[in-house]
């Protein structure tokens, strides 16, 4: 057993952390940035313009592609790329394209050709290509292999018509990753294919869909007759669902919000160590719990972050991961509000709002962890059947 | 990082798992829950036989020289196995204590003996304030020529009955600062003076009181250093604090193993019930439980095996586990139905050490404090 990180992860997140602190200084600070994804706020241009270079800055340090086969200009290391992560999302940092970095890149890495990969991989290293995820769809989200969107072939196409949404980023981003039915007489997984998709090409229509946090996070894209070369295919025909499959526990363990978690708790300690008025013994029993929680969340996620440095492919422990970081962020964004009392309930720009409004921001974000990357009631599910082999019926 | 066993403590465990599961039925658990002495005397020189006295004694005194990581290995399986018996007082708050504070003639004339399974000890720690805080000791020592003269009443002793020594915390100097002037005395259960009073637990273990009524203890029993005895303890604690963790977290697992085979097992409405969501989200949140609270007790031993400061993390395992093993324990239960309720039912054993062993060693609120305070709240 070795729970401890070697001087050579030491030095490196000395030195990630002395970038971050060069490149988001406190004067880029002053309003609440937890969105996972896009970790930006909606259409508005200077986060996004400010998204597009820290992603740059990190791409030509080569911090984005960390974790990948030296082949492709990675250093084989999970744990150094999860330093990158953490030092970012305890600072709530923007950056990270996690849709492309963290969702797809691996699953291309797993799936596709080395053609394919040669392709697309260099430009989520340098962090030029922003991507979006396109699985869910109007009538399918926890049942995802009910999906009704078609890919037909024709010559050397596919003919894409149908109907995704939820789509995070999908206003932004340059390219996409789509899950469509390629053989609707197959039974219903066998017949689904996983393609990337070029968001410029005609037939396209986004529409950005205002969340509870009345921003532009996520939208729904319409495709009609939308041509995608077969070159983009990814796994071969028929074969999505084990490429989605793959893609969804990616995206698992990128739910990690521990970081977050700690940073958001850790200024709040501040907080609480400036205020006149000590802490009453409940809510300081609280905290303890949540700081002991948040120590959980950050082994059960090295816990697969070790499987998968180990060449394992990790499986209930990733939907573990998830599950129990995206209910601890809620937690812990409730508790907030709980010390804060009146002034957690102010917004970002308000007088008096505390933290640039940052609590009331976490405490409805944090609303959406549960549902997004497979719902926690899914995560439950994968848990009991694949960790503990419990029956489907 | 790397979060596996080694080669050989994958065999301990294994070894061990294999032994218990023979030798250890759950009947005997029952059994000697009500059994006066507690354990039977065969199964622990069998024990022994197999090294696991000595397993964290040194080689130069007769023990196997493993660290901390090995022994949370065993006692694993021993919670899994829910094994009675002096096991935790004698080789973890005994012989701990032994090694942390004994001088050379005393590690040599009481570790060989502990190693052979041929002297049971324990530590007299708490007192009627039920505080695993300096404060809590009054028990009161006065030197009168080359002896001390002990008062006071222990309680909460773990198997006082059964043990040839008692490692007794003691009050020897009135200071402002209520973890100063305590010292340790290895006190021979046999003196006169030294009065003990089965108390009857919920889970079957065996506490006592103990009173010592101006007993005499010579000068050459002192361990470690006067006035210095919490210094000690502190290291002591922090060591058994975690393998009291891991005991829970073998208990953990193997309700999640039973349950988990029972919901496989049992039909309602034609289906297993394990194949009903509400049923699997319980479980599922038990493995959660499981795999978080063993991942975080790893991580206390592990820091403790490398001598780095550990006094949160150990806070973290045990605050922890305290709480999540009572929860997997009352969700194995809910999940058996009625028969889970049964006396000779197996989880009622696992639901009564849970709680036991939340008390045990600082229950849920004195570990979160620990944490606030190492965090400076």
């Amino acid at each position: 057993m070795d729970f401890g990180f070697n001087q050579e992860e030491e030095a490196f997140r000395q030195e990630v952390r002395e970038f971050i602190q060069k490149e988001y200084p406190p004067e880029l600070r002053r309003q609440p940035r937890v969105t996972f994804a896009p970790s930006i706020h909606g259409l508005d241009d200077e986060d996004w313009k400010l998204m597009r270079t820290l992603s740059r800055k990190l791409g030509a340090k080569s911090w984005l592609s960390l974790g990948w086969p030296e082949k492709y200009g990675g250093q084989n290391s999970p744990f150094l790329q999860n330093i990158v992560y953490e030092e970012v999302l305890y600072n709530n940092c923007p950056g990270i394209n996690h849709m492309g970095v963290t969702f797809l890149a691996p699953t291309l890495i797993q799936f596709g050709s080395e053609e394919q990969a040669k392709r697309h991989l260099p430009g989520i290293a340098k962090g030029e290509v922003y991507w979006c995820e396109l699985l869910s769809e109007p009538d399918s989200g926890s049942d995802l292999a009910s999906i009704k969107t078609q890919a037909t072939e024709d010559g050397d196409y596919y003919i894409i018509n149908g109907q995704k949404t939820w789509n995070s980023g999908a206003h932004l981003a340059e390219w996409g990753f789509i899950l469509a039915r390629t053989d609707p007489s197959l039974p219903r997984h066998r017949g689904l294919s996983y393609f990337l998709i070029d968001m410029k090409t005609p037939g396209i229509t986004i529409n950005p869909i205002l969340d509870m946090l009345e921003e532009y996070e996520f939208c729904e894209v319409f495709f009609d007759e939308v041509r995608v070369p077969k070159e983009d295919l990814i796994g071969g025909k028929n074969r999505g669902w084990y490429v989605t499959m793959a893609t969804l526990d990616f995206e698992r363990v990128a739910h990690m919000y521990y970081p977050s978690v700690r940073g958001y708790l850790d200024r709040l300690i501040e907080y609480v160590k400036r205020s006149p008025q000590p802490l009453s013994p409940v809510l300081r029993n609280r905290l303890a719990e949540l700081v002991a929680e948040c120590e959980m969340a950050r082994w059960l996620h090295y816990r697969a972050i070790w499987m998968m440095s180990k060449g394992n492919i990790p499986t209930y422990e990733v939907a573990i991961d998830k599950l129990y970081n995206s209910e601890l962020a809620q937690r812990v964004a409730e508790f907030g509000t709980q010390v804060l009392g009146h002034y957690g309930g102010l917004l970002s720009g308000s007088k008096h709002a505390f933290l640039y409004g940052w609590p009331s921001y976490y405490y409805l974000d944090t609303v959406s962890y549960t549902i997004m990357a497979g719902t926690s009631e899914i995560d439950r599910n994968v848990i009991a059947q694949r960790g503990l082999g419990l029956p489907t019926e | 990082m790397d979060f596996s066993l080694t080669e050989e403590q994958e065999i301990l465990r294994t070894v061990a798992r294999d032994f218990l599961s023979t030798e250890c039925p759950k009947n005997l658990v029952r059994e000697m829950a009500k059994d006066e002495k507690g354990y039977p005397p065969r199964l622990w020189h069998q024990m022994a036989e197999a090294g696991w006295m000595g397993l964290i004694i040194p080689k130069e005194y007769g023990g196997a020289g493993g660290s901390i990581l090995d022994l949370i290995v065993l006692l694993e399986e021993m919670g899994r196995a829910c094994l009675p018996g002096p096991f935790f007082s004698t080789v973890v708050l005994g012989g701990l204590t032994v090694l942390e504070a004994g001088n050379e003639e005393q590690k040599a004339e009481l570790l060989p003996q502990l190693a052979e399974g041929e002297i049971l000890l324990t530590l007299a720690l708490t007192e009627p304030s039920a505080k695993y805080t300096g404060d809590g000791i009054q028990t009161k020592a006065t030197l009168r020529d080359k002896e001390f003269i002990i008062e006071g009443t222990k309680l909460f002793v773990p198997d006082a009955h059964t043990s040839d020594y008692l490692i007794c915390a003691v009050r020897t100097k009135a200071t402002q600062s209520p973890e100063d002037g305590i010292t340790l005395f290895l006190v021979d259960n046999k003196s006169p003076g030294v009065g003990c009073t089965l108390l009857k637990t919920m889970a079957g273990d065996k506490q006592c009181e103990v009173i010592f009524d101006n007993i005499t203890v010579p000068f050459g029993n002192m361990l470690g250093n006067l006035n210095e005895g919490w210094l000690i303890l502190d290291k002591v604690l922090e060591k058994a604090v975690v393998a009291k963790c891991a005991q829970m977290v073998g208990g953990a697992k193997q309700v999640l193993e039973m349950t988990v085979e029972y919901a496989k097992q049992r039909v309602a409405f034609g289906h297993p019930i394990g194949s009903f969501q509400a049923i699997q989200h319980h479980c599922a949140n038990m493995l959660v439980d499981v795999d978080g609270c063993s991942l975080v007790v790893n991580n206390a031993a592990w820091r403790l095996s490398q001598g780095l400061p550990a006094t949160q993390e150990v806070a973290i395992a045990k605050a922890l586990t305290n709480e999540r093993f009572k929860r997997i324990a009352a969700l194995g239960i809910q999940i058996h139905g009625a028969i889970g309720f049964t006396q000779d039912h197996d989880m009622p054993l696992y639901f009564k050490r849970a709680k036991a062993w939340e008390i045990n060693l600082g229950n849920t609120n004195f570990h979160l404090d620990k944490i606030a305070k190492a965090a400076q709240i």
